[in-house]
């Protein structure tokens, strides 16, 4: 049990009343301490998998554990461990945080006084305890986010699920959201994480899964899903194009507009013979971008092959 | 551990439920206060005047007194728990407690003890309002306490289950209005149903609140048109069944799981 992985998913397969497959056998597995990114498109699974890890949707068959307690068959010592960001909002909005933060941990059976000293620990950490007595349907969205990840640690949980919990946050809030959720996963706290913010699942997560139709298409650690990356685009912002465009070898170069041109290519391929080509041809590089976040690009090259292989 | 763990958590939605009971005191507590003043004075004072004694010793005023008393604890124990679980599966805060560990059977006793204790509220309120119009002496405490618990708990169940199925705020409403004040007002609550001539007083039997009315007034007045017993069977039998079927949907997850 001690060296059980923090999640274990066999198998798991969801059909709704409706005939919609919403998971086609998915198999996963999260270890103790990882920061886990389970990307995918909207309608991929990611809701579905995650409702029936934390009970709120029944499986249709397969076996889900957490920390090797069966969600299906012990399932209020696998819900002991876990704690839930929803994608959307599900407190009571006529109640203040405090009181909301307090009656979910004593859901878990965790007595008033120490509720209340989790509640100030948490609320305080996520700059909330100034609003602590305030009806909760006055808080910023920002704040209603916040407030959830306070609920969700009222538990202790040893495994914590947030689903897209920075949607429609602003970055300096969403950075301070990270910096706590880091904080508490150098602690010990397993994380998963589902965001469509790539670049936030880049920079926090260690390993990933990317789920599409029902199916697990990549699961690997960051590193080396972005080693398979081979190609890159980069913009470049230059003073004047000449007409036609110039030609450097290894690279493919494609106008946007009278002043941004795309390049092209391969990883190995090194930047300054890119640059020396230009110059080489009267180009002035001004400044340069990447086009997409390395992950957003393997992420979509992903999907499309998974669509591709659909339509086959 | 778990036990303690699983009281924790039945205290919570108690304290929860009372204060929402209390946040919300313009509709939960002052409305059956208004009504029940108007009752009294209306059928009591001015109409139950002209109608004279019920029994040897009973005026109308006191033998209505019980009937207004259950009326509104079965109104408000179906109404506390329909509107608040409804909404909270409304407001989705109902899966604060679908994934935490407590168990099926905590949130249903904690509802219901909410629901019981709106309507112990409730109920005090009414009777306090009776004695401006009436002197009220408690005829039998044990079947009193029992019947008024009993039948809050079976309402409080019934209400529960409706609010499981309701998917809208009219679903909640439906039931109240159509079945549940139908059934109230023919069950004996202004007039003894031993007085109905057949078939009525055979079909009214069929009103499980007949039995509750009645049990409650022998507690208060001393007098009944049921036999005790078959009063405690019908509201034993009501509170186990719904009790079994609430539990079951709830396990099921029938409208709160996908």
């Amino acid at each position: 049990m001690s060296n059980a992985p923090a999640l274990e998913v066999r198998d798991l397969t969801k059909t709704y009343a409706t005939g919609v497959q919403a998971l086609k056998g998915v198999s996963l597995q999260v270890e103790p301490g990882d920061f886990f990114a389970l990307l995918g498109p909207n309608g991929a699974g990611k809701s579905t998998l995650i409702g029936i890890l934390s009970s709120l949707v029944n499986a249709s068959s397969g076996e889900v554990q957490i920390f090797g307690r069966s969600v299906h068959r012990d399932r209020g010592g696998a819900m002991q461990l876990i704690g839930l960001v929803p994608q959307e909002l599900n407190f009571n909005q006529f109640e203040c945080p405090f009181d909301i933060c307090v009656n979910q941990a004593g859901f878990y059976g965790i007595p008033r006084r120490i509720a209340c000293e989790r509640a100030e620990k948490y609320l305080r950490q996520l700059s909330l305890w100034e609003k602590k007595d305030v009806a909760a349907r006055t808080l910023s969205g920002g704040m209603k986010r916040r407030l959830m990840i306070a609920r969700a640690m009222m538990n202790e949980p040893r495994l914590l699920i947030l689903d897209e919990p920075t949607a429609g946050v602003d970055i300096e809030i969403r950075r301070s959201m990270w910096k706590f959720v880091s904080e508490i996963n150098r602690a010990g706290t397993t994380v998963i994480l589902t965001t469509h913010y790539l670049e936030e699942a880049e920079q926090l997560c260690r390993n990933i899964a990317i789920i599409d139709k029902g199916n697990i298409i990549e699961n690997t650690s960051m590193k080396q899903l972005l080693a398979k990356l081979d190609v890159e685009t980069f913009v470049l912002d230059v003073a004047h194009l000449p007409d036609p465009l110039p030609q450097v070898a290894g690279v493919r170069l494609t106008a946007v507009d009278a002043h941004t041109l795309e390049a092209e290519m391969s990883r190995t391929h090194d930047l300054n013979s890119l640059f020396a080509g230009l110059s080489a041809r009267g180009v002035t590089v001004t400044s340069m971008r990447n086009k997409a976040n390395r992950l957003e690009e393997l992420f979509v090259r992903l999907v499309e092959g998974n669509n591709g292989k659909a339509a086959a | 551990m778990q036990t303690q763990a699983n009281l924790v958590a039945l205290g919570t939605i108690v304290r929860r439920e009372v204060a929402r009971i209390l946040r919300i005191w313009g509709q939960t507590l002052l409305p059956p206060a208004i009504t029940m003043t108007l009752y009294f004075f209306i059928f009591g004072n001015m109409i139950g005047g002209r109608i004279g004694e019920m029994q040897p010793g009973i005026s109308y005023i006191d033998f209505i007194v019980p009937g207004l008393i259950m009326m509104s604890v079965i109104q408000n124990a179906y109404g506390n728990i329909s509107s608040s679980f409804f909404g909270s599966k409304f407001g989705r805060y109902v899966e604060e407690m679908l994934v935490s560990p407590m168990p099926s059977w905590v949130i249903l006793a904690g509802y219901v003890t909410g629901a019981v204790v709106r309507g112990l509220m409730v109920g005090a309120i009414v009777l306090g309002v009776a004695m401006f119009f009436t002197h009220i002496r408690l005829h039998h405490v044990f079947v009193t306490l029992t019947t008024f618990l009993l039948t809050a708990v079976v309402f409080a169940l019934a209400g529960f289950v409706n609010a499981v199925y309701a998917k809208k705020f009219d679903d909640i409403a439906i039931v109240p209005t159509f079945i549940l004040t139908p059934l109230t007002y023919l069950g004996g609550v202004f007039y003894p149903v031993s007085s109905l001539a057949e078939p009525w007083h055979t079909i009214s039997l069929a009103n499980p609140i007949v039995y509750m009315v009645n049990a409650f007034r022998y507690g208060l007045l001393g007098v009944s048109d049921v036999n005790l017993y078959v009063a405690y069977g019908v509201m034993l039998l009501a509170a186990a069944v719904l009790a079994g079927f609430g539990l079951f949907l709830l396990k099921r997850g029938v409208g709160l799981r996908a």
